[in-house]
């Protein structure tokens, strides 16, 4: 049996979250050219990878000791919690998307994009539409990572029962299900049509892999991780991956690229998390965590505070990312999209995130105080951060 | 002053051959149209003097009102290409009927094909389908379909992709499907027109205000003539592999 590490809370977690929930922000600003120092343009994986890793390893590590010390009832009662608080979440930001809509249903039209604007056809019939969002079937561009979160929660404690006991099973059968899932194309039918953006059969993997890597899992990895064969491995991965992004932007380096090596990777599945992307996102974290120790000095600098007091925060921030990216498209729409205001507005939305973060932090600490005597310090597991 | 006019408008005329005729907004996105493949087809028919071409489309390849069809880029191509081609019959057919997936028309494609006997498909699709949020294979797998249904018919293919849209850009995820048939078409060795990457350069440059909101068609009558336009250029670049497209692109 596995223990659940006990140690106090990597700050290097808060950090790459923080970074992710960042580049979330600015890949969701359509046409923003801030996004072209996102990581998505310099390879196969992208923030994503990032969040939803992060997003099992803390969730191993806050429910985990919660298993350990009060049992499983407990432990699932509370994921159950936050699962709704996610799914809270998500129905407020579709409010304010369904808001956005309607303004634009109503104040733009242009015979140019008549075919467009038949996207707004389903608020027509609302009474159908609200209810398959409510259900996470109607989920518009942009609004899919939340309910991937949602049903990863959702189906947590039984894995994470397992991840206790017998952790390499839990692997193997997590494994087992994202091959399952290419063998039979296994994914959740969406409204109107189609399926879910982000598999859930397929991201699973990801997240219960950082569950597992939180569970002691990554000690025993760490003779790998930090054997010098494996970091050649990744590098070399990580630059062949440069390489082919390249070809996006420069086509005529395409020519380098053989018929054969190009049949063999496109097209780089998002939806069901190609291994492409798996085997890029583990390189990247096989370099970066060689780089960036645990002991890391600058993690504790006020340089990388910003990043690090919003990758705390991580559903609040996450949120508040997603309607800013629809307020800075809104204007680029409505005020300017030249340049400076594209940099202008990516900017002030970092601001936002990170002010709003630390504004979280304070109410936080203002209400463990609370009144009357002060309570002991919270236990350090919990401290600085949710799951 | 009225000497400068003079001088002016004689630069215009001494330049007008050399500029082909492609109004100048046309011509700033001219670098974005130029392809990557030869079609295979064509300059046979162009040999012939008969060149057959049949507009597959959905909403985005015609324009509302009772003028829309006459305005639409269709039309517009087919008047570049009769005055760029004076010794070729041009015969172009439509099949544009708004809110089509790609599936959709690949179902309507053999009818359609049997009726106009083209040498060319030129092939608009992609919004609708990302509007609907078809599931990606099944859009690239249409795709590949619907090219070797025209390939058997003796027909080359012209991808067209979306238009920028910049109000509904945070609607629609066009993303995925601008890649899948970008691969599609380098897989299937056929040129793709982007119109969105044209249509965008346009939007950042302010050539066309695609932001106004506005019940006339106007601009959107500027915008299909120059994809017309330089949807004829890119038609006879491709055609002529061994020539720089500059030459037939009219810059």
């Amino acid at each position: 049996m596995m223990a659940p590490v006990p140690s106090e809370r990597d700050l290097r977690l808060d950090l790459f979250r923080g970074l992710a929930l960042w580049l979330i922000f600015l890949d969701h600003i359509p046409s923003n050219a801030v996004s072209w120092i996102t990581i998505r343009n310099y390879g196969f994986s992208d923030a994503t990878e990032i969040f939803v890793f992060i997003s099992g390893y803390t969730a191993a590590f806050v429910y985990g000791r919660a298993m350990h010390e009060h049992g499983f009832i407990v432990a699932s009662a509370r994921v159950l919690k936050r699962t709704w608080q996610i799914y809270v979440a998500h129905i407020f930001l579709f409010a304010i998307y369904l808001a956005e809509i309607s303004y634009v249903a109503h104040s733009f039209a242009n015979p140019l994009y008549s075919e467009e604007m038949g996207v707004l056809d389903f608020l027509k019939n609302p009474d159908v539409t609200i209810i398959q969002a409510m259900l996470l079937k109607f989920k518009p561009a942009n609004m899919d990572v939340l309910p991937l979160y949602i049903v990863l929660l959702l189906c947590f404690s039984p894995m994470l029962w397992l991840l206790l006991r017998v952790p390499s099973m839990a692997l193997v059968a997590s494994a087992a299900l994202y091959t399952l899932m290419w063998w039979f194309d296994w994914n959740i039918p969406a409204y109107p049509h189609g399926v879910w953006v982000f598999n859930p059969f397929a991201w699973q993997l990801l997240f219960v892999f950082g569950a597992w890597c939180a569970l002691g899992g990554a000690q025993r990895l760490s003779r790998w991780i930090y054997s010098p064969v494996v970091c050649g491995l990744a590098v070399a991965y990580l630059c062949f991956a440069f390489f082919i992004a390249m070809t996006w932007y420069f086509p005529r380096l395409g020519v380098f690229v053989p018929k054969f090596v190009g049949e063999a990777i496109y097209p780089i599945d998002k939806t069901n998390l190609d291994i492409l992307r798996i085997l890029h996102f583990l390189a990247l974290a096989i370099v970066t965590i060689r780089f960036v120790p645990r002991d890391w000095p600058l993690l504790k600098s006020k340089l990388l505070w910003p990043v690090i007091v919003c990758g705390q925060h991580s559903l609040e921030i996450f949120c508040a990312g997603v309607f800013l990216s629809f307020a800075g498209h809104f204007v680029f729409t409505e005020v300017s999209d030249r340049l400076p205001m594209q940099i202008l507005v990516s900017l002030t939305g970092i601001v936002i995130m990170t002010g709003f973060a630390a504004l979280l932090t304070w109410y936080r600490r203002v209400e463990r105080r609370g009144p009357g005597p002060r309570p002991p310090a919270a236990k350090p597991g919990y401290v600085g951060g949710d799951a | 002053m009225r000497g400068r006019i003079f001088l002016l408008l004689a630069a215009v005329l001494l330049a007008a051959p050399a500029f082909a005729e492609d109004p100048a907004e046309c011509r700033i996105a001219g670098d974005l149209a130029v392809a990557d493949f030869a079609l295979q087809q064509v300059p046979q028919a162009l040999r012939a003097k008969q060149l057959g071409i049949l507009v597959l489309g959905a909403g985005s390849s015609t324009l509302p009102g009772p003028d829309g069809e006459k305005y639409a880029y269709p039309a517009r191509l087919r008047e570049s290409l009769a005055a760029k081609l004076p010794d070729v019959a041009v015969k172009l057919t439509t099949d544009v009927k708004a809110k089509r997936t790609a599936a959709e028309m690949v179902a309507a494609m053999p009818a359609a094909l049997a009726a106009a006997k083209p040498s060319l498909v030129i092939w608009q699709t992609g919004t609708v389908d990302a509007m609907r949020a078809v599931d990606p294979d099944q859009f690239s797998a249409a795709l590949a379909h619907g090219i070797d249904i025209a390939h058997a018919a003796g027909a080359d293919v012209i991808l067209v992709n979306s238009q920028y849209s910049p109000r509904t850009e945070t609607l629609i995820a066009l993303g995925t499907y601008e890649e899948d048939m970008r691969w599609v078409a380098v897989q299937q060795e056929i040129p793709l027109f982007d119109r969105f990457s044209i249509m965008k350069l346009w939007g950042d440059l302010g050539t066309f205000d695609l932001f106004t909101p506005t019940n006339k068609l106007d601009i959107a009558i500027q915008v299909h003539d120059c994809i017309g336009r330089l949807l004829a250029d890119f038609v006879i670049a491709a055609a002529k592999p061994g020539e720089p497209s500059a030459t037939a692109g009219g810059r």
